[in-house]
């Protein structure tokens, strides 16, 4: 492990911050217990309120760990690669939190997930907590609430998590907002070096994976990849890096966590970090506001009367729905 | 859903998991030669309802009661436990005693497995 990267080498616990103010659930969650994270994490996922409360218990206990993203499309090998990675991040006594999305079905709001079926660990473990989670319904490749998990996961104690993304398109590219090293996966033959022009899922890669390395083909992708990183600005200095791997061997893993390593450090040394910081903030918090503001639009303007006279007036065509929206944002205001 | 010891034969479990995807509900799929161990530990991080256990190999008055135990160490004996495979009449009889709550032989109507999984799961407390 290089220098200047977090997170113990030991598999010790890190050192423990008084528990006595908190509540029984966030004081169960610091001291290790797996049950509670495991139901405080679907308390969160309903969005209970009193899983907010813990959650603001926890905000400060969180934030240090590094976040590593996997996107790519489906059938890449992103679960398998998880596998190899926590074999690898055990030899380095780290603590691992894995959080894989699947999609919800559009039809059903069901889901299949199957990224466990990969991961080959000792269950008695205690150094790993993996869990799956359901996209339902949120577009980008994530869930609603995977940051909040992710804050879940570190204070619980892990110091790496790994986000896998659903399977994703093009511009499934929101893991950018979370993750501070993001890995795009590929395999060979996906198409050639026009495809790496394109927008989206290829601008947002710190580290470009070649995966299924065993198979002919990667390293004219790997080099199709190297040439898109050259052209690419370096940003602290770090210009993408493209590392192949095949998860069979396996191989190439050693070489992809000391990539991430390198990134890190790039990351910390240079300049863009308080500015991401800064930005992803700036995002939940818009977020937040919104959620609460078409909450209040929802609970307290739409079953007033005035609510009622805009809308009958709209489709009596009495007003038109631009100066009826100026007048119900006005009602809102009066909610909030 | 997941299928415990030395069994390869994973077409039953994937069935009745897609059933129960298109009846809306999130399925772990936690795949061939889980040990009980495996599974329960899976049940916990995933905080599930229900464990569906899918069995041909024979083995499971030994599996079973095994993973019923497993769940009361960590505290977990809310998470109901069904089962589907071959499995004797008699088997399933002293199965059920012991905490199983459904036992699906051959020829079982998707249906009735949606059905009792979902009055299985009901609505869990807050």
């Amino acid at each position: 492990m290089k220098k200047g990267v977090p997170g113990p080498r030991s598999r010790e616990r890190p050192p423990s911050r008084p528990t006595a103010r908190l509540s029984p659930v966030a004081r169960q969650i610091v001291s290790g217990d797996r049950r509670a994270l495991g139901r405080l994490i679907s308390d969160v996922e309903a969005g209970r309120t009193e899983a907010r409360t813990v959650l603001k218990e926890l905000h400060s206990r969180a934030g240090k760990a590094l976040v590593v993203g996997l996107s790519g499309p489906l059938g890449v090998g992103k679960s398998s690669l998880v596998n190899r990675l926590l074999q690898h991040l055990k030899g380095l006594g780290r603590r691992v939190g894995v959080i894989a999305v699947d999609p919800s079905s559009p039809f059903s709001g069901g889901a299949v997930l199957g990224d466990r079926v990969r991961i080959d660990r000792d269950p008695s473990d205690p150094s790993v907590f993996f869990r799956s989670m359901a996209s339902r319904g949120h577009p980008g490749g994530l869930s609603q609430s995977t940051r909040e998990v992710i804050r879940l996961l570190e204070a619980f104690g892990m110091d790496t998590i790994l986000v896998e993304t659903v399977g994703s398109g093009q511009v499934d590219v929101e893991i950018h907002s979370i993750a501070s090293t993001r890995m795009v996966v590929l395999v060979p033959h996906l198409g050639d070096e026009v495809q790496t022009l394109k927008a989206g899922l290829f601008e947002i890669a710190d580290i470009f994976v070649v995966n299924k390395s065993d198979l002919p083909g990667a390293d004219r992708a790997a080099r199709d990849l190297s040439e898109l990183a050259q052209l690419s600005t370096p940003v602290d200095g770090w210009r993408p890096q493209v590392v192949q791997t095949s998860t069979l061997a396996p191989s190439g893993i050693v070489e992809l966590w000391n990539a991430v390593e390198a990134h890190e450090q790039a990351l910390r040394s240079g300049t863009q970090l308080r500015a991401r910081l800064t930005e992803r903030a700036d995002q939940e918090l818009r977020s937040l506001l919104l959620a609460r503001v078409q909450e209040s639009l929802d609970q307290e303007l739409r079953p007033t009367p005035g609510w009622e006279t805009l809308v009958s007036a709209v489709v009596d065509r009495t007003s038109d729905p631009y100066t009826a929206s100026e007048k119900a944002y006005r009602l809102l205001l009066r909610c909030l | 859903m997941a299928k415990p010891g030395l069994d390869g034969h994973d077409r039953g479990a994937k069935v009745v998991a897609r059933a129960l995807r298109d009846a809306g509900m999130e399925v772990i799929y936690a795949g061939l030669r889980q040990t009980p161990e495996d599974i329960v530990e899976a049940a916990v991080e995933e905080d599930v309802d229900l464990i569906g256990l899918s069995i041909l190999s024979g083995a499971h008055m030994v599996l079973f009661p095994r993973v019923l135990q497993l769940l009361k160490a960590r505290k977990a004996s809310e998470i109901k436990v069904f089962a589907g495979g071959i499995i004797p009449d008699e088997d399933a009889r002293k199965l059920k005693q012991m905490g199983i709550r459904a036992i699906f032989g051959p020829g079982t109507s998707l249906q009735a497995i949606v059905d009792a999984a979902r009055q299985l799961a009901g609505k869990r407390a807050s």
